[in-house]
């Protein structure tokens, strides 16, 4: 795997990231249980739609096959997308889905922390933007879950299931391969596995306030990042995320 | 005979940026927003470069036309926009005159605190929050418990 491969292996990997959760975290438009929380949901997905913008821009530029960041997101199918599983994972009740987003932002503002310290100076620009839009997600998910896990007999227990549930897809983010230990080399990415150590201590934190208990397990699905075995969920999605560009190639706003 | 052309000083080119409204804020410019990072003359051409508030904000690309079609208007037809995202924007760039708009407006002033200092409609400091998002990227919402007016606050970033 030469340099530029796995440089533009990392970018895929935050920039569907961003993007499969980001249009995740987009279908409750509409539907969120109160105005103020579908708002917030649209524009967390928002936020997320704009920083994939510009990873998965970036990651065209290095592959140099002259791919925007549009035709690297709707003209790719499954077995191209690197995104970890949690974020294609459905969205289930609103509890799980602040769950999901809670476990991801917890990994997301710390991997951009390391980031803005990056050796390359345009994945340090775009660590930088868009570390200001997470720690503000973060701070948001983060009170939801203490809010909802420490609240009625109900959203406390929706909130353990919900835990339960997305547990065993927190183990991939920390996972690393070839691609990683060039990044590592290059200093261009921190090492996955170096992050977990502050991931625990700041989620163990914030589910300790809110009630909830840590599954006692470290079995982790994977194949998200890596692109080997992406859930069924994951298709899906991309029939709905896709389906204009595919129907009309080209078709423009 | 050759043709004398005077190109618009960088400073007059900022007088006229500050008269493009924002899209979603009109009652500020782009250049009270301190989305305005740079106008510099390169040779012929007038380079302006501008940063996004929020990376999703979907006024982003508007902002870009509406300068281009400003400057335009004025007579500039070499014009190149360039987009910088580092360093990234931060409501301590928004001008005095914009926050005093802003609150005009209705809309209270970003506040290191991280909330409003007082309701923009009566003054009064006994306020909640609402929710963390507001109406655009850039904002939350709060209410006034005394003139009981939800309003929105423009987020510190
Ligand atoms: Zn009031």
């Amino acid at each position: 795997m030469t340099r530029d491969d796995a440089f533009a292996q990392f970018l895929l990997r935050m920039g569907d990231n961003t993007l499969i959760l980001g249009h995740r975290v987009s279908e409750w438009c509409g539907h969120a249980p109160v105005l103020e929380e579908d708002i917030a949901l649209a524009n967390t997905a928002l936020d997320l739609i704009g920083q994939t913008q510009m990873w998965l821009g970036l990651a065209g530029e290095v592959q140099g096959q002259g791919k925007s960041a549009d035709d690297l997101a709707f003209l790719r199918d499954a077995w191209d997308f690197r995104n970890v599983l949690l974020c294609e994972v459905p969205n289930g009740d609103f509890g799980r889905t602040l769950m999901r987003q809670f476990l991801f932002d917890a990994w997301h503002s710390i991997q951009l922390g390391r980031l803005m310290k990056s050796s390359d100076e345009r994945v340090a620009a775009i660590a930088e933007k868009a570390s200001k839009e997470v720690a503000y997600h973060l701070e948001r998910s983060a009170d939801t879950v203490v809010g909802l896990g420490d609240g009625t007999e109900e959203s406390h227990r929706r909130m353990q299931e919900a835990l339960d549930y997305l547990w065993p897809y927190v183990g991939e983010m920390f996972q690393s391969d070839e691609a990683d230990a060039e990044m590592v080399k290059a200093g261009i990415a921190p090492d996955p596995a170096s992050l977990r150590e502050e991931y625990d201590a700041l989620i163990s934190r914030i589910l300790s306030d809110a009630t909830l208990t840590i599954p006692d397990s470290s079995f982790a699905h994977k194949g998200g990042r890596t692109g080997a075995m992406h859930t069924e969920h994951l298709g899906h999605l991309l029939t709905q995320m896709q389906w204009l560009q595919r129907a009309y190639p080209g078709a423009k706003w | 005979m050759s043709q004398v052309t005077t190109q618009p000083s960088t400073d007059q080119i900022w007088e006229w940026l500050d008269a493009v409204p924002d899209p979603e804020i009109p009652v500020i410019s782009v250049v009270d927003l301190g989305i305005v990072r740079g106008v510099e003359w390169q040779g012929e051409t007038l380079v302006v470069s501008v940063t996004p508030t929020y990376s999703g904000c979907p006024a982003t690309s508007i902002i870009s036309l509406d300068i281009e079609t400003a400057l335009r208007s004025k007579g500039i037809e070499d014009l190149k926009i360039e987009t910088r995202i580092s360093p990234a924007w931060t409501t301590d760039w928004l001008s005095e005159k914009g926050r005093a708009k802003l609150e005009e407006y209705g809309i209270a002033p970003p506040q290191p605190a991280g909330g409003p200092e007082k309701c923009p409609r009566c003054g009064s400091k006994n306020l909640t929050k609402v929710s963390q998002f507001g109406s655009t990227p850039c904002k939350a919402h709060w209410r006034c418990q005394d003139c009981l007016e939800p309003f929105d606050y423009f987020k510190c970033i």
